[in-house]
């Protein structure tokens, strides 16, 4: 009896049967037998420039296309797909990460222009934590505790690029009030309208990281990654 | 989106060479090189199809010294045209000396966008007309000269009231720059013919009949550094903005207002309005009819309707010459009430 994975996510099975079906393709073209460990046949591009960074914590270094995205090349590229993609134009925030520690919209980022930085996803924060002391007691960034605590997400997909942009705030220290967080994190948008939840959240990860006596910045943290 | 070639420029100079040699080549893909910093405007109309460099030079690398950094010399506060937006915002010097210049900043973009944009790209940022944005309108005089102007007769809700032609009448949407225009600002520019300053009032153009050509800027250009005079009036100033959302929007009508008061007569009003001109509006005329006068509801109101009386509206946006002194009026009550 063949074995068939249990509960296949739709990416992986989607992946699964494009590069069967570009694999098969390369290798008629070629007139060779199919073989699994055949990569897709992809014609020489040139124009590629080369990037070094940091991506969550990792070194890593690519050939990219200057038109490519950060967003795009992060999910693509590297398999990173809790940045989403809303509206592409910047105007939404659900693609919001950290560039030097610093909240940015990888949409409007060219992935080139990262050479040399230090690129923290959703994925990455809570190692963040965990590198500046500050993280909780399951391993998570004290704002990915709260959104839990304080029901933040109805759908999810706004909630990375919120996460990313209440960790900054919090970072930097701008965020007094509830007004002031409603302000500063006026750049995402949530269609769920979890707003309420998603204010109090930020608002009580200021509390918590406030009390906590290992907090440290977590931009020098980012950067000594 | 076209295929271009990016290059990263480590100076000035290096930037202005790869521009200026592109200049008058034949680009089959539209524009030729062009300069890019934040790419906040560039990446979102190349996505668009708006905009279509054939190279792209990077000047966020740029380690010449007068594009950086925020100082005061002498009796001018002075920013580099790669400072982002974010920096300018909280600097200290500017909150105790120039709030106009952090509130237009603060209350320009989202968190994101302030750490992405540079102060130099910002006063260059594009009109937000739905037509000059979306290629499958034809009629854009802006995007394609001569083609006409789908705006006028169409969904102009968004459209300006002040420095309207009958070839466009597309809004200038930008925050900071009613801030540099109220406050005599002057700019700084590098380029292929040298260094000049100019008077911030003359960088941008109103449309008249080329409304493709937006600023004064020659090609090859790059602006360096801005200043901006310390005034008593700078330091009593402050940012109004009314927009649709309460945040995270391009203003309906905004106003960049500075007063200087001996008791209640103004000595010195500087009064700048957004989201309703083809370029950063200076409104003189508002300025002009409150100097010398004792400041209250109604003078402040006067001033308000002189800022609008040139105005000429369309059919979806007739109420801005409502909101926009309205929003005049609230900044310089705001400011009289702010201090003793």
């Amino acid at each position: 009896m063949t074995s068939r994975p249990v509960n296949p996510d739709r990416r992986s099975f989607i992946r699964g049967t494009a590069i069967a079906a570009v694999t098969t393709a390369g290798s008629a073209l070629a007139g060779r037998a199919a073989s699994a460990e055949q990569p897709p046949q992809v014609p020489a591009r040139n124009n590629l420039i080369d990037i070094d960074f940091r991506l969550n914590g990792e070194r890593v270094h690519r050939g990219v296309d200057p038109r490519r995205t950060l967003l795009d090349q992060l999910r693509e590229g590297e398999g990173l797909t809790g940045t989403k993609p809303g509206c592409r134009h910047g105007q939404c925030g659900a693609c919001t990460v950290h560039v030097d520690g610093e909240p940015r919209l990888a949409c409007l980022t060219l992935a080139v222009q990262v050479d040399g930085s230090q690129v923290t996803t959703i994925e990455g924060l809570a190692d963040v934590a965990m590198h500046g002391g500050y993280a909780t007691d399951d391993a998570l960034h004290p704002l990915q505790a709260e959104f839990v605590e304080h029901d933040a997400f109805q759908c999810g997909y706004c909630t990375p690029g919120q996460i990313m942009s209440g960790s900054a705030i919090l970072q930097e220290g701008h965020a007094g009030s509830d007004a002031e967080i409603r302000e500063l994190m006026s750049g995402n948008l949530c269609r769920c309208a979890a707003y309420p939840n998603i204010t109090a959240a930020v608002a009580a990860a200021r509390k918590s990281i406030a009390g906590d006596s290992g907090q440290g910045s977590s931009e020098q943290t980012e950067a000594s990654l | 989106m076209n295929p271009y070639t990016y290059v990263r420029a480590n100076s000035a100079d290096m930037a202005i060479d790869e521009v200026a040699e592109s200049h008058d080549k034949n680009s089959t893909s539209g524009q030729g090189a062009m300069f890019y910093a934040g790419g906040t405007t560039m990446l979102d109309l190349m996505k668009l199809g708006v905009v279509k460099p054939s190279r792209i030079i990077d000047i966020t690398r740029i380690e010449d010294k007068p594009l950086h950094g925020i100082s005061i010399d002498g009796d001018r506060l002075s920013l580099g045209s790669l400072v982002t937006m974010h920096e300018a915002a909280y600097h200290e010097k500017l909150r105790e000396l120039a709030p106009v210049l952090s509130d237009t900043l603060l209350l320009a973009a989202s968190l994101q966008l302030r750490h992405m944009a540079t102060l130099g790209g910002n006063v260059l940022q594009r009109t937000r007309c739905p037509y000059f944005r979306d290629p499958s309108w034809p009629r854009c005089n802006k995007r394609d000269p001569g083609s006409g102007c789908d705006m006028i007769g169409g969904a102009n809700r968004l459209a300006a009231v002040l420095g309207t032609s009958e070839d466009c009448i597309a809004m200038y949407p930008g925050d900071w720059a009613q801030a540099l225009i109220a406050f005599d600002a002057e700019v700084d520019i590098t380029g292929p013919g040298g260094k000049r300053t100019l008077a911030f009032d003359e960088l941008h153009r109103e449309p008249g009949d080329t409304p493709h050509i937006e600023t004064t800027l020659r090609p090859g250009e790059i602006i360096t550094r801005f200043h901006v005079p310390l005034t008593a009036a700078l330091k009593r100033s402050t940012y109004v903005k009314a927009r649709d959302r309460e945040s995270y929007a391009f203003a309906n009508a905004s106003a960049a207002v500075g007063l200087e008061l001996d008791g209640d007569t103004v000595t010195d009003v500087r009064i700048a309005i957004g989201g309703v001109a083809t370029k950063p509006w200076r409104a003189r005329e508002a300025e002009a009819a409150l100097k010398g006068k004792v400041l209250d509801e109604k003078s402040a109101r006067v001033a308000g309707e002189a800022a609008f009386a040139a105005a000429r509206t369309f059919e979806h946006n007739a109420f801005k010459t409502t909101l926009g002194p309205n929003v005049i009026v609230q900044a310089l009550l705001t400011l009289q009430r702010q201090e003793g």
